[in-house]
């Protein structure tokens, strides 16, 4: 699951290129140009596929790590 | 359409212009005062509560901080500016690709640089590098650069503060500032007062309250300045119908920008992933289950906040193509794209209570990026150069807290004075600040995912970002337009073989990294086993 995670991302990362309708002002729903519309869908589309990412590609053992207990041992 | 003309008349006709605005804006900036005084009693007197609130921030606090942090004058002031003048395209240029790109660096890098702090108590991300790349000089050469790169940042947000509340306050005061309207060098000053009040009351942790807060109401009183502006016009499809008949070309992207320059673009937003406040922020999680709901929500924040922005951009481009928005003037005959929100807030905003709560708004969005930035230079001053250059036992607690206070009052002195003097486009301005920390971000990428990179890579890669970054910031800015040497300006945008700056920087940033770690010795296993943990 968790390279289907990764796959979607790389996905996501080309459709942001959506040169198919660079020139097409046509509103939709009567005032949304379609090239905005398209861009706020991808917003959506992104928060749904961050949310798969949190589900199945979640860093548990770093968490785990982290949280094992303070070192503290940094040179500051 | 017949509709529209009598209502613009009757916006334009508002004489004598009513103060009441200013005082919903006085109140606003009183009740921050008062949650700076209620943070400051919580605040624990140690500088690990100051600089990282003692680790103790949850999920909502987090996205709240973190979103608000991210948001600026570029995102409200700037973004409706920026559609004006180059149409809906900049959502796609700036906003969509933050939902993606900021997010990979939440998930990606901010977690594994929250639990490198968490376990070894990192302050500041300065720290954490000295430590991963086994150099305190390191730290010398990060040090004014990231504090150097921040500054027009800070200016992104005083610059815009004062081009808006200039423009919502014409003539409001004939006969005593230019035009009626508050100066900006008086904007800059009373903000500034108010965020440095509630910094220096409680720190980090005030920050984080005061964003929560301030995050709070620029997203709604965007929402309803929104809904207030696009009714007054005739509605919405009344508003875009009169951007497609007198300004089609906002409507697409064709002639404003080509896919290469938009697809360079993407670069911009990986700045998040280093910027030193925004790595402060990371650190006062109380866990790292607390960045799930920053990592989801981010866009969707993102999105709510842009597209309202991006539509009064091309509705205002419309409006004045048309002649029925007046827009200040730049000395060189173009229309102020920074006065364009306020120009609009001004024309369809009847009642001057909520002209008032939209202008907290406004200032609420810069604001909750000031605070962070402030706390963020002190703490760096403080932790990365003092502590190193005195030793750690030279300075009490307390102490390191005031010098830390002290330093971020120089900064501001020297922001708040070039604020005065050397208006730009925010946007622009914005664009610049952030392609110098995407092109360090792959020294940030590197520390967490890649063992072999080296301390000479990383002084390679600093040294390369800021000559190419000063090369480019020169060349577009300091020359006379048309005689540039490497590049060309398009649209008000600077371009180096149609694409954006930002682009060759991050390459001669990772090909210093790459080229010389792999030149250079590997680290120690040491540093390897303390930075990358062997799993299960």
């Amino acid at each position: 699951m968790k390279k289907v995670v990764y796959g979607l991302l790389i996905l996501l990362a080309v459709i942001h290129q959506d040169v198919w309708w660079w020139d097409n002002g046509e509103l939709v729903f009567g005032f949304m140009p379609l090239g905005l519309f398209y861009h706020s869908l991808y917003s959506c589309m992104a928060a749904a596929v961050w949310a798969m990412a949190v589900k199945w590609a979640w860093p548990g053992d770093i968490e785990q790590w982290a949280e094992s207990g303070d070192e503290a041992g940094g040179e500051q | 359409m017949s509709s529209i003309t009598p209502l613009i008349a009757l916006g334009q006709a508002a004489e004598p212009v009513s103060r009441t605005p200013l005082v919903i804006i006085g109140i606003y900036m009183c009740v921050l005062f008062g949650l700076g005084w209620i943070s400051s009693r919580l605040f624990r007197g140690s500088s690990k509560d100051f600089f990282v609130a003692s680790h103790s921030i949850g999920p909502f606090m987090l996205l709240m901080s973190v979103f608000g942090t991210t948001m600026t004058a570029f995102a409200l002031v700037g973004s409706t500016g920026k559609a004006f003048s180059m149409g809906i395209g900049v959502y796609g240029l700036m906003a969509s690709s933050s939902g993606l790109i900021h997010a990979a660096c939440f998930f990606l890098v901010g977690i594994r640089m929250w639990s490198f702090g968490k376990k070894y108590g990192y302050v500041t991300q300065i720290q954490f590098f000295r430590d991963r790349f086994e150099s305190k000089k390191l730290g010398y050469l990060l040090f004014p650069i990231l504090a150097g790169l921040i500054i027009p940042y800070l200016l992104v947000g005083l610059i815009g503060a004062g081009t808006y509340i200039g423009g919502v306050t014409r003539g409001m005061f004939p006969g005593t500032f230019d035009a009626g309207a508050v100066p900006g060098w008086l904007t800059g000053l009373v903000i500034c007062g108010v965020v440095l009040f509630y910094v220096f009351s409680g720190g980090v942790r005030s920050a984080v309250w005061a964003n929560t807060f301030q995050t709070i109401v620029f997203m709604i009183m965007g929402l309803v300045g929104f809904i207030v502006i696009a009714k007054g016009i005739g509605g919405l499809a009344e508003a875009s119908e009169l951007a497609r008949q007198h300004a089609p070309e906002k409507l697409v992207r064709e002639g404003l920008m080509t896919p290469a320059h938009f697809m360079s673009y993407m670069l911009v937003p990986l700045s998040v992933g280093m910027f030193p406040h925004l790595f402060q922020h990371w650190l006062t999680a109380k866990s790292a289950k607390a960045f799930r709901l920053t990592v989801i929500a981010h866009p969707l924040c993102i999105m709510i906040v842009w597209v309202p922005c991006i539509l009064i951009g091309i509705w205002g481009a419309g409006l004045y193509a048309e002649g029925s928005l007046i827009v200040p003037k730049l000395p060189n005959g173009a229309p102020n794209a920074n006065t364009v929100l306020s120009m609009m807030v001004n024309k369809f905003m009847v009642d001057p209570v909520l002209i008032g709560l939209f202008s907290a708004g406004v200032l609420a969005a810069i604001m909750s990026s000031l605070d962070s930035q402030f706390v963020c230079v002190g703490s760096m001053f403080t932790n990365d150069f003092i502590v190193p250059m005195f030793g750690e036992k030279r300075f009490s607690d307390r102490q390191k807290v005031w010098l830390g206070r002290g330093f971020i009052v120089f900064i501001v002195v020297i922001t708040y004075v070039i604020s005065i003097f050397k208006p730009m486009s925010v946007f622009n301005l914005g664009i610049w600040c952030f392609s110098g920390f995407s092109a360090l971000f792959p020294i940030a990428f590197a520390a967490v995912y890649w063992k072999r990179v080296t301390t000479a890579g990383v002084f390679a890669s600093v040294i390369a970002t800021a000559v190419t970054w000063v090369l480019f910031i020169h060349d577009s800015l300091g020359r006379a337009a048309g005689e540039q040497w490497f590049g060309v300006k398009e649209h008000g945008e600077y371009l180096i073989a149609g694409v954006m700056p930002v682009a060759f920087i991050c390459l001669a940033s990772v090909v210093a990294l790459v080229g010389v770690s792999l030149a250079t010795k590997p680290p120690t296993g040491e540093t390897i086993d303390k930075f990358f943990p062997a799993k299960g």
